[in-house]
């Protein structure tokens, strides 16, 4: 009989909406291998691992795990199986205590009534197998560090008995020697023969930790590779694949005199001593890790977050934004990161998420809104952005994700900002969308808008901005201008390598 | 064989329609029928004084439930409708009575400062709710007990009874006559209706009341005040409270303390019934009046037909969850 892979996925194929986000992807992972899944955002990494763990249902394909073939359609059947997702956000109740968290789904072990004394030995038991005997377990999960808490997630995986564990970019909340940490766990559960499926964006981390590594792109398998017959180079190329002038549209737009001056901003630890400026015509790129304070920064320009400190000039003048309201009265606009939490109503039709923004302009006396108006409005917009839709009366989770971030975006270009913050604009949206987001940014820049485009993908930071900020824990690390912007640099100065 | 096969797909379709048919219009549907049943069961419930007079005893809470339509709009609750209905009476019995405000001015006055007098609680519950991040059923729940409290305080517990004759005479009309057939109260209630239904409808502020509930965060990102609107429906719900205090007042000729209990309960049923969401964004006027007759034509139909008051609230409780039950499965549907 021919060997069997811990994990072996066949032809998966798994669309939402009419839009596939697989098609025919096969992944193999083995024991005792810590195996990368990479690719872009919307690559479908993390579509593929909810179907493992059976959060998603698949339209098409195998799944065996140990050479057995199993019907994973629920998370229960996912854990059953031997499946445990680590994801970015811990599944974990604050106000219990780290024992009652690790073995939440069995405390009694049968029994109606808790040994308490049982309970605590358990889990004290998988904690010191980690090496993480000093985790106290009668502790409550919300005192314990991020770190900590991802511990007890890993924990209560292992209490599960998991021959699979899938970890869903651990290291975005964790700092550096809380890495390191992390890594010597996931060296600890190779060695014990469990399957680690390692998803991450950071290619150092890749290189020091996985065995293999699997790329996706746009839903497609690449190739899987042995990690020691590659370079990041190499991969890279694998990743992005695709020929960036195609992708990035070119601008022909007149970079003119500076519109908006930041100084000395602060707010909380996110954002220390944060001083940038940006031009007419301008699209001025944000880059850094995840956490580095990018969104915080926007976030106190545009009045959304109280600031302590530091002063914003528009067109010369020193304004005090003290709210979005007051912001958007000066003509700024944002396009917030989380859309279905800030972006748009999604419960709501389009013609109130498109003229959200603008209807003091569409409203005569009493605040009667003038109906012919709005459509008109609507419909220049609709064209301008080619979002496809049935009826503006629909509700905006009638639509997919792409157009629903043009409806978001709609309602800035009905308004008269001329300053506007995109905080990662194309999260979450298939790459013709992409495109087509990134061709609307260029036509406002044409228009003389100045855009502040915060992003964490380096080919869209590359492709798109004339002049690049980097940030790293609160501060700005360094400017690039046009020629200085490659992958190289940036993660140079989003690492906090000094000198480039 | 191929003309089986389309007759059952044309049932299949046909089927569905009526699914869905009976899932959106379910309110409308449950009113139908409990207007037949009303009809069949008693021939005295079509008759043009036992309608008006339903209208008539049903237009408080029909305001209240408008007042109550806006905040539930937003995602909130008002507990305090009841108390300050009752408050509103005892106010304008007061600047009656005790005071002698019997001109036509006075008369004039009394009003005015009633309707303040609950645009102002509306306003207190607003202001804790909107500006200082309070939960609205703690808020409400608390100036339910206070608004009682005040009620009863004002008398010491005894209605005020409103002398025949004087200036007070013109309200007592108003609440009692009409033109024609159609009472008064009946008109105030249908202009009401009118205003709240263009209000919610075709203005900027009904738009945002809408949008604040749906998402507050993505409406303040868009650069609006949301607390603005959060504070406002409030104050509006204590406004209509007052006046539905006041139309309650002139139908009895008396003030009373206990007036308007329960009403915070019913308002907030005629709200779901009529398709609104607790949870905001959802909710229609249209829905509202259906969830206010609805809630009317069980309690007159079973009074006709002589049922105990007791057995009465266990058919309303049924329907409320009934209705209810049939939103979260077309809900679900959509999903």
């Amino acid at each position: 009989m021919a060997y069997t892979h811990e994990v072996e996925m066949t032809d998966i194929c798994k669309s939402f909406g009419g839009i596939a986000a697989l098609e025919h992807v096969n992944f193999c992972a083995d024991r005792g291998e810590v195996h990368a899944l990479m690719g872009e955002n919307g690559a479908g990494k993390s579509t593929l691992m909810k179907i493992l763990a059976g959060a998603y249902s698949r339209d098409h394909g195998e799944i065996r795990i140990n050479g057995e073939k199993k019907e994973i359609n629920s998370t229960k059947d996912g854990r059953d199986a031997g499946i445990s997702v680590i994801y970015q956000e811990f599944a974990l109740a604050p106000h219990l205590t780290v024992a009652e968290n690790i073995l939440i789904d069995n405390l009694g072990e049968g029994k109606p009534v808790i040994d308490w004394n049982h309970l605590n030995r358990q889990a004290r038991k998988i904690l010191d197998w980690l090496g993480f005997g000093h985790i106290d377990v009668r502790e409550k999960v919300e005192n314990l560090s991020v770190a900590y808490q991802q511990v007890v997630e890993i924990s209560k995986a292992l209490s599960r008995n998991s021959s699979v564990l899938v970890f869903d970019e651990p290291t975005a909340v964790l700092a550096s020697s809380e890495e390191k940490q992390l890594f010597k766990i996931i060296e600890t559960l190779k060695g014990q023969g469990v399957c680690i499926i390692y998803i991450s964006h950071r290619l150092s981390e890749i290189f020091a930790v996985c065995d293999k590594i699997t790329v996706l792109k746009d839903g497609k398998n690449v190739d899987t590779v042995t990690t020691k017959d590659i370079t990041e180079e190499q991969l890279v190329k694998m990743m992005v694949g695709r020929d960036l002038t195609e992708m990035f549209p070119p601008r022909n737009a007149k970079i003119g005199g500076v519109t908006m001056k930041v100084e000395n901003l602060c707010c909380g630890k996110k954002v220390q001593d944060v001083s940038f400026e940006v031009r007419e015509g301008e699209v001025l790129g944000i880059n850094g890790l995840v956490g580095a304070g990018r969104t915080e920064t926007l976030r106190a320009v545009f009045g959304a977050d109280k600031k302590d400190s530091g002063t914003i000039t528009l067109g010369g003048t020193p304004v005090q934004i003290t709210s979005s309201k007051k912001a958007v009265s000066l003509g700024i606009g944002m396009l917030p990161e989380d859309r279905k939490k800030h972006g748009v109503l999604i419960n709501q039709p389009i013609r109130v998420n498109m003229t959200l923004a603008s209807l003091k302009e569409l409203s005569g006396a009493l605040g009667w809104i003038n109906r012919k108006k709005e459509d008109e409005v609507i419909g220049d917009l609709v064209d301008k952005l080619k979002i496809k839709i049935g009826s503006i009366e629909n509700d905006a989770s009638s639509l997919s994700g792409g157009n629903q971030q043009k409806v978001a975006l709609a309602k800035w270009l009905g308004s008269n900002c001329k300053i506007l913050i995109f905080d990662e604009p194309t999260r979450g949206v298939d790459v013709g969308a992409k495109v087509e987001i990134y061709r609307i940014i260029n036509q406002l820049a044409e228009e003389g808008a100045s855009i502040i485009m915060i992003s964490s993908e380096m080919p869209e930071i590359i492709g798109m901005s004339d002049r690049v900020l980097v940030m790293r824990e609160g501060k700005v690390m360094g400017e690039l201008n046009k020629n200085e912007i490659s992958e190289e640099n940036l993660i140079k100065l989003s690492m906090g390598v000094e000198n480039i | 064989m191929n003309t089986t096969g389309n007759t059952e797909m044309m049932e299949i379709k046909k089927k569905m329609t009526v699914k869905e048919f009976l899932i959106r219009y379910n309110a409308i549907l449950i009113l139908a029928a409990l207007i037949i049943i009303s009809a069949i069961l008693s021939p005295v419930f079509l008759s043009t004084q036992n309608i008006f007079n339903l209208l008539r005893q049903n237009t408080p809470i029909m305001l209240i439930a408008m007042g109550m339509l806006l905040v539930v709009l937003t995602g909130g609750i008002d507990l305090s409708v009841g108390s300050i209905a009752a408050v509103a009476g005892m106010m304008i019995s007061v600047s009656i009575v005790s005071w002698n405000w019997t001109t036509g001015f006075g008369i004039f006055m009394g009003v005015a400062l009633t309707l303040i007098v609950g645009l102002a609680l509306g306003a207190v519950n607003g202001a804790f709710i909107a500006f200082l991040r309070m939960p609205a059923f703690i808020v409400t729940l608390a100036m339910m007990t206070i608004g009682r409290g005040i009620a009863y305080l004002v008398t010491n517990g005894q209605p005020i009874r409103w002398p025949e004759g004087t200036g007070a005479q013109a309200l007592l009309d108003f609440g009692s006559k009409g033109v024609g057939v159609v009472p008064w109260p009946v008109i105030l209630g249908v202009a009401v209706l009118v205003v709240f239904w263009l209000l919610s409808k075709y203005t900027v502020f009904g738009r945002l009341v809408i949008a604040t509930g749906s998402n507050q965060d993505a409406v303040t990102l868009a650069g609006i005040n949301a607390k603005k609107y959060k504070f406002a429906v409030y104050a509006i719900s204590g406004l209509m409270c007052a006046l539905a205090g006041i139309v309650m007042t002139c139908r009895s000729g008396t003030g009373t303390p206990i007036s308007g209990e329960g009403y915070e309960l019913d308002a907030i049923a005629a709200c779901v019934i009529g398709g609104a969401s607790l949870s905001g964004g959802r909710g229609s006027v249209g829905g509202t009046i259906i969830g206010v007759l609805i809630l009317a034509l069980i309690t007159n139909i079973m009074n006709l037909l002589s049922v105990p008051a007791y057995p009465q609230q266990i058919v309303k409780g049924i329907i409320i969850l009934a209705s209810v039950f049939v939103q979260s499965v077309s809900t679900k549907n959509q999903d």
